[in-house]
C-alpha cells in the first residue's frame, strides 16, 4: 500500500522487510526514530545500548551469531563506535549487519557537523546513501544482502532532510531468511596481529571487488538530460538538484558513495561537455573524480559549510533565484529553552548565583548556557565534562577545585561519564561532579537509559543505581538533592564544593514532560504585592513576564514547580 | 507545478496534526507529496517550521525563499519571520495569537506592533483571524490547527466533503466532532 512515510520510519520498514532480527542502538538526532520505529514491530528484538560503541558490538554479536543486526547512532555516535567499526571491518560479518549513521548538516540538533564518509572510507567499508524515504526502505533491505554477499558490515548514511521528510513509499511483506549457524571460525573472528594480518589482504580485496560492483550496483543511476552539463550528486543534493536543473542537465546519481566507481564516473564525464559535483559538506565524490584525472566544478563554488537548498544551488551556478518580500525589520530570535518546569533550571539557578565555573555536557541541560542563566562554559562531546573537570583542577589545583564543578545528564552519564568518573576516582582530583538526573533521555525525545528502570518499550527492565555505583567506585561523599528546593541546592553545592575530597552531587527530579508526572495547579501574580523587581526572571522561565511593571504568568505553560516563588521576597508568587 | 504550504509555529503548538491531515488528504488525491520538518529543538518551544509541498513529482523535501505559495502560522510573530518565503502572490494564513519569545520575555526587545498591517504593507496578502477564540468554541483550545486547516482549504479547489473525511481518517474517533467543528468555524 502507498502510503506517506518518515525517511527514519521506512528505513525501520526495510528492516522488517529484510528479515532483521536484533536492532541495538543509542538514541541521536536525526537517527532516533529508526530504532524506534523498529521497536514497533514484535518480530524484532530491539534496545537502547548505554552508547554507540556497546550498540554495535550487540549488532556483531548477533550477526555473528547468525541473525541479520542493525545499530543506529547520528554522526558523532559513530566516533564512540569507530573502534568496533574498524576491526569489524576485518572479520566481516556472519548474516548481514546494517549500521545507520544519521549526519546533520546544518547542525539542526549536533554539536559539530563533520561528515561520516570519512569513517566508511578509513574503515574500508562499503556506504549507501538514500535520498528519500522509498530509497531509504529499499536501501536497508539491499544493504543487507551487500553485508552478506561481500562479508562486510554496511553503514546507511542519512541526512537530517531525508531522515525527517516524508515521501511515499510502497511496503512489501516481511521475508526472512534462514538463519546462519554460527561456525567456530578463529582466524576470521579474532583479531590478533597473526590473524589480522591475514584479514587485511581480504579487506583491500574486498575494496576491489566493490569499485567494480560500483560501476553496476542498483544504488547508482545515470539520468541523461541535456549534455552540456553533467552533475555527479547523491543523497538529498540529488533532489535540489533535479529541482533546479530538472533536464537541463544530465545526473549521474550516487546511491553509493563509498567505495565510489571509476568506470561509471569516467563514461558519464566522457558524454558531458562539463562536469559539475554537488555533495554537501566534504568534496569525498570531488577529490575522488580530480584523482580520476577530471576537470570539475564543485567546492569552488559551493560551500563546505552547512545545507544545501534549491535556491543555493541556482544561486551558486547563476541561475535566477525567485524574489521575495522582507518585512526589513529586526525581529525577536525565537530560541530554544528548557521548558517551564524543567528541573534543571533551579540547579543552574544556584551554579549562576554562585559564580561557579560549569563544565557541561550533551543534553537539553546544554541550555543552561544561554541567557539569562548564562551558567555554562564548556560543551564538547558526549562524557567530557567528567573528564575534563578532571583535567582542570589538576592543571589549577586549588585556584579551581572550589568553584568548578561538571553537569552531565543521566543518560549521558550511562554513555560515557562513568569512565571520567572512575578516572577521577583513580587519579584522585578534588572535583565536584553533579548528575542532572530527569530520569529519561531527554533532547532526543524521551528514550529509556540504564538509570530508568524500563526498556525501549516501557516495559520494566534493570535499573542500575547510581548512589551504589558512585559508592562502589570509591566516592564518599554522593548528595542527592532536588532541584525544585533552591536552599538545599545551594547549601549543597557549595558544601560539596568547599570539601576537599571528590564528590557527586545527583539532582533527581524527573522530566515535566513525562507523562506520568503530576504538575501542581499554575501560580498566580498577586499584583498587591508585585513591585515589578524582576527577581523572578533571573531564572528565565518562559511562563514568566513582565507585562505593565507586574509579573504575569502564562498559567497555560506554568506547571507550579514553584521555583520562582522561593526568588520572590514579596510572597507575590 | 508543484505547490508549496509552509506551516509554521512555536514548539508544542501541535503543527503535527496539521501537516499530518494535509499530507494525508493530498496523497489521496494522487498528488506526490513530501513533508518535511526538522525534529530535536521542537519541544522546547523554539521556531518549529513543516514544508508540505505536492504536485505531479516532488523533488526537493524543502521551500526555500519566495516559493511557498500559503504560509500557515499558528503564531502572528513566526508568519512575519517566513514572509520570506512566500511567493510574490502567496497567501499568509495566520493566527493573532501572541506568544512571547525569550528576548521580549526577558525584556531585551519588544514584542513586535502591527505585524498583519506590515506585512500587508510589504506586500502580502494576510488573512489574519483569532484562531484561538474559535478553537475555544470548537471545544477545545488545542483544535487552532484545525481552525487554521478550515480557513486555508478555502484557498483549495477541493470539495469540503474530502477534508471533512481525511479529518475522520486521521484525528482519534473521540476527537472528530469537536475537529469538524473547529474546521468548518475556520472555513466559515
Amino acid at each position: 500500500m502507498k502510503q506517506l512515510m518518515l525517511g527514519n520510519k521506512a528505513f525501520a520498514r526495510g528492516l522488517y522487510e529484510a528479515g532483521c532480527s536484533v536492532v541495538s542502538s543509542y538514541p541521536g538526532t536525526p537517527s532516533t526514530e529508526v530504532t524506534e520505529e523498529a521497536a514497533k514491530y514484535d518480530e524484532i528484538y530491539c534496545e537502547w545500548a548505554p552508547n554507540e560503541k556497546v550498540a554495535m558490538e550487540v549488532a556483531f554479536g548477533a550477526c555473528l551469531a547468525g541473525k541479520r543486526s542493525f545499530c543506529g547512532m547520528k554522526h558523532v555516535g559513530l566516533n564512540v563506535a569507530a573502534d568496533p567499526l574498524y576491526t569489524c571491518s576485518y572479520t566481516g560479518v556472519n548474516a548481514g549487519m546494517v549500521i545507520c549513521v544519521a549526519d546533520d548538516p546544518g547542525m539542526h540538533s549536533s554539536q559539530n557537523e563533520q561528515d561520516s564518509r570519512h569513517h566508511a572510507i578509513a574503515a574500508k567499508v562499503p556506504m549507501i546513501e538514500p535520498s528519500d524515504s522509498a530509497e531509504a526502505l529499499e536501501f536497508a533491505k539491499l544493504a543487507f544482502e551487500m553485508s552478506e554477499d561481500f562479508d562486510t558490515p554496511v553503514i546507511i548514511k542519512m541526512c537530517t532532510r531525508v531522515a525527517h521528510s516524508q515521501s511515499i513509499v510502497d511496503t512489501a511483506e516481511r521475508i526472512v531468511p534462514p538463519a546462519k549457524p554460527y561456525e567456530k571460525n578463529i582466524a576470521k573472528y579474532v583479531m590478533m596481529p597473526g590473524n589480522a594480518i591475514r584479514r587485511h589482504p581480504f579487506v583491500e580485496e574486498r575494496t576491489r571487488k566493490l569499485i567494480a560492483y560500483a560501476d553496476n550496483c542498483p544504488f547508482n543511476k545515470v539520468e541523461m538530460g541535456d549534455t552540456k552539463l553533467g552533475i555527479i550528486t547523491s543523497s538529498t543534493s540529488y533532489q535540489y538538484v533535479k529541482e533546479v536543473f530538472g533536464e537541463q542537465a544530465s545526473i549521474l546519481k550516487l546511491g553509493m558513495v563509498n567505495p565510489l566507481p571509476e568506470k561509471l564516473i569516467l563514461d558519464f564525464a566522457a558524454r558531458v561537455d562539463k562536469l559539475a559535483i554537488v555533495e554537501e559538506l566534504d568534496p569525498i565524490i570531488e577529490n575522488h573524480c580530480k584523482a580520476l584525472g577530471l576537470e570539475v566544478t564543485g567546492k569552488d563554488v559551493l560551500p563546505m559549510e552547512g545545507e544545501f537548498s534549491q535556491n543555493l544551488l541556482a544561486e551558486k551556478f547563476g541561475i535566477k533565484v525567485p524574489e521575495y518580500k522582507s518585512l526589513g525589520e529586526q525581529l525577536p530570535n525565537r530560541p530554544p529553552v528548557m521548558c517551564a518546569g524543567c528541573p534543571h533550571r533551579g540547579l543552574f539557578y544556584t551554579l549562576a548565583k554562585n559564580k561557579v565555573t560549569v563544565l557541561g555536557d550533551i543534553g537539553c541541560y546544554t541550555l543552561g548556557a544561554v541567557a539569562p542563566l548564562n551558567a555554562m562554559e564548556m560543551t564538547l562531546c558526549m562524557g567530557a565534562s567528567i573528564s575534563a573537570i578532571h583535567g582542570f583542577n589538576k592543571a589549577l589545583g586549588e585556584e579551581s577545585e572550589n568553584k568548578t564543578v561538571a553537569v552531565i545528564g543521566d543518560s549521558t552519564f550511562m554513555h560515557s561519564g562513568m569512565t571520567g568518573l572512575a578516572n577521577i576516582a583513580y587519579n584522585q582530583s578534588n572535583s565536584t561532579v553533579i548528575v542532572l538526573d530527569n530520569s529519561i533521555t531527554g533532547m532526543t525525545g524521551h528514550q529509556q537509559n540504564p538509570l530508568t528502570g524500563y526498556n525501549i518499550k516501557g516495559d520494566p527492565a534493570g535499573k542500575i543505581n547510581l548512589e551504589a555505583l558512585c559508592r562502589a567506585m570509591g566516592f564518599e561523599r554522593i548528595r542527592v538533592v532536588d532541584p525544585y528546593n533552591l536552599e538545599e541546592c545551594d547549601t549543597v553545592v557549595k558544601e560539596e564544593l568547599a570539601a576537599d575530597e571528590p564528590s557527586v552531587i545527583i539532582s533527581r527530579r524527573p522530566c515535566a514532560l513525562l507523562k506520568y508526572v503530576k504538575h501542581n495547579a499554575p501560580l498566580k501574580v498577586d499584583e498587591t504585592k508585585c513591585v515589578g523587581c524582576k527577581s523572578c526572571m533571573k531564572l528565565g522561565c518562559p511562563a514568566i513576564s513582565i507585562k505593565n511593571g507586574k509579573a504575569v504568568i502564562d498559567t497555560t505553560l506554568c506547571v507550579g514547580c514553584g521555583v520562582c516563588s522561593q526568588l520572590c521576597r514579596l510572597g507575590a508568587l | 507545478m508543484t505547490k508549496n504550504v509552509m506551516i509554521v509555529g512555536v514548539g508544542g503548538q501541535g503543527s503535527l496534526l496539521a501537516s499530518k491531515l494535509l499530507g494525508h488528504l493530498l496523497l489521496k488525491e494522487g498528488y506526490d507529496v513530501k513533508v518535511s520538518e526538522v525534529h530535536g529543538m521542537s519541544q522546547r518551544g523554539g521556531s518549529v517550521v513543516t514544508y508540505v509541498r505536492f504536485g505531479e513529482k516532488v523533488y526537493s523535501p524543502i521551500i526555500d525563499k519566495g516559493e511557498a505559495d500559503f504560509i500557515v502560522s499558528f503564531e502572528k510573530l513566526e508568519a512575519a519571520r517566513y514572509l520570506e518565503y512566500l511567493k510574490p502572490d502567496g497567501r499568509i494564513v495566520v493566527n493573532t495569537q501572541e506568544i512571547d519569545p525569550m528576548p521580549v520575555i526577558t525584556g531585551a526587545m519588544e514584542y513586535p506592533a502591527d505585524l498583519v498591517e506590515k506585512m500587508e504593507k510589504a506586500g502580502a496578502a494576510v488573512d489574519a483571524m483569532d484562531c484561538l477564540s474559535l478553537a475555544e468554541e470548537a471545544g477545545s483550545a488545542k483544535a487552532v490547527n484545525l481552525v487554521l486547516m478550515g480557513r486555508l482549504s478555502k484557498y483549495f479547489d477541493m470539495p469540503e466533503e474530502k477534508w471533512l473525511q481525511a479529518i475522520e481518517e486521521c484525528v482519534p474517533a473521540k476527537f472528530v466532532e469537536m475537529n469538524k467543528k473547529a474546521f468548518a468555524l475556520g472555513r466559515a
